[in-house]
């Protein structure tokens, strides 16, 4: 289940030319803001669509701009959570979860998937309560839900911890590494934060201002490694 | 205006424009929300004419395009047996095309202003364009699009020149509130003029009261 990328992506504001090959495990994209590491997130996800150049995953092709083939966001069977959770506010947090089941799933078995999933990152509570009154930590959860509940094989995370306090970081950060080694998922997470890719990662993708430079492989907690490759003295 | 029937009659043409104008109008403002085709602008322009033309020359073209010479207008006799023109159907397409423009750019308004991620967020959840539409955008958008309804039915209510024009003023018949408000004028017969003036007056700021409630408050 690995996801290839050879594309350059334009953002409308920037041109990014991206190279890297993302393996079962958690893959961290790290560099400056601006680099084009939510570009290419966007791109893998179908928002964006690359203007050469290819992505696909796990032998599918999601992208390729010499043939003109653009497979459809919803057709790529991906899940994504973002720094905004972006849950809906006229429906619960349990109906939030149960929209990725839509065409899957008849209302009851939703309903209990949704209800699964959301006992699964450890939100079973939250199920009724009006979205709008959850906190940031609560929100996030809920958003893994969802992007789970639809049995993705590739999880886009794009800088999920931002919003939180540490408390709710440390404690979405465990249920990410939990749940992607038990799924067997293929995850990518773009980040500012160096603890958040010693914390998860197993592989590292290093941006500069428009373009990737280097890929590395990572032992989680290794800080004194991770911080020599990214150029840091500690 | 000697009775309640054109306050009736109003209030039945403009339900009934406020129903047509709000199908049209809200798929139209989809489209042109969401839409990148080539024409859009020339849609915008021809949808937004309403407003700005004249209401006498909107009911001329209205009257050109539905009258007993035209192609519909003749259709339309030799399906139904009689005129479209001056009759309360052609008073329920009058109001229709006056209230479209106003249900069209506040609906469009309300659909562009919802948060492009929400709908990228359900889209990659695996839901179609149609599921999006139905479960984010017009949920999201629902106030917007209430208000641009509301909109609309004032401004059906409050038609006095396109319905004139292919309506007419027949007491009884097609003479809508408006029109016997003129019409008593004309008759001087100012106390009816009064209370017709009155309760229109009343139902545009309930209405307006209405449409400020639900666009100012936040989702």
């Amino acid at each position: 289940m690995t996801l290839k990328i050879a594309a350059k992506i334009s953002s409308g504001l920037f041109v990014v030319d991206v190279h890297y090959e993302a393996r079962p495990g958690i893959t961290a994209l790290f560099g400056p803001s601006g680099s084009g590491k939510s570009v290419s997130l966007a791109a893998v996800a179908g928002l964006l669509r690359p203007q050469s150049g290819t992505i696909s995953f796990n032998e599918q092709q999601f992208a390729n701009a010499e043939k003109s083939l653009h497979v459809r966001t919803q057709d790529r069977k991906i899940g994504m959570v973002s720094q905004n959770a972006a849950l809906l506010s006229h429906l619960s947090p349990l109906e939030n979860v149960a929209i990725a089941l839509l065409n899957s799933h008849d209302r009851a078995q939703r309903q209990e998937r949704a209800s699964h999933w959301l006992g699964r990152v450890q939100a079973e509570h939250l199920a009724k309560l009006p979205t709008a009154s959850l906190s940031g930590g609560e929100q996030q959860r809920v958003a893994l839900a969802r992007a789970l509940a639809g049995a993705p094989q590739l999880l886009l995370l794009d800088e999920p911890f931002s919003a939180l306090d540490q408390t709710s970081r440390i404690a979405v950060r465990s249920l990410i590494i939990e749940l992607v080694a038990e799924l067997k998922l293929t995850a990518i997470i773009v980040t500012h934060d160096l603890i958040d890719v010693a914390a998860l990662a197993n592989q590292l993708v290093l941006f500069e201002p428009g373009r990737t430079v280097a890929s590395h492989e990572l032992i989680r907690g290794q800080t004194a490694e991770l911080a020599r490759l990214v150029g840091l003295t500690i | 205006m000697t009775s309640w029937f054109p306050l009736w009659l109003s209030l039945r043409v403009s339900a009934m424009a406020t129903i047509f104008a709000s199908v049209a109008g809200i798929a139209v403002a989809y489209v042109l929300a969401k839409g990148r085709f080539r024409f859009r602008s020339l849609i915008e322009a021809v949808v937004t004419l309403p407003i700005v033309l004249p209401p006498t020359v909107l009911g001329y073209y209205l009257l050109t395009l539905l009258g007993v010479n035209s192609p519909i207008g003749k259709s339309w006799e030799r399906i139904f047996g009689a005129p479209l023109v001056f009759t309360q159907t052609a008073a329920v397409i009058a109001a229709s095309i006056s209230a479209l423009p106003y249900v069209v750019r506040t609906a469009r308004a309300a659909i562009e202003s919802v948060d492009v991620r929400l709908e990228a967020a359900a889209r990659i959840a695996g839901l179609s364009e149609w599921q999006v539409a139905r479960v984010v955008t017009f949920p999201v958008a629902a106030r917007g699009i209430g208000a641009g309804v509301a909109l609309g039915f004032a401004r059906a209510l409050g038609d006095f020149g396109a319905t004139v024009m292919v309506a007419g003023n027949i007491p009884n018949r097609t003479q809508t509130l408006p029109i016997a408000v003129y019409d008593a004028v004309q008759s001087g017969d100012l106390d009816a003029a009064r209370v017709g003036s009155f309760v229109l007056g009343a139902i545009a700021v309930i209405v307006l009261l209405i449409v400020t409630q639900i666009s100012g408050r936040k989702l």
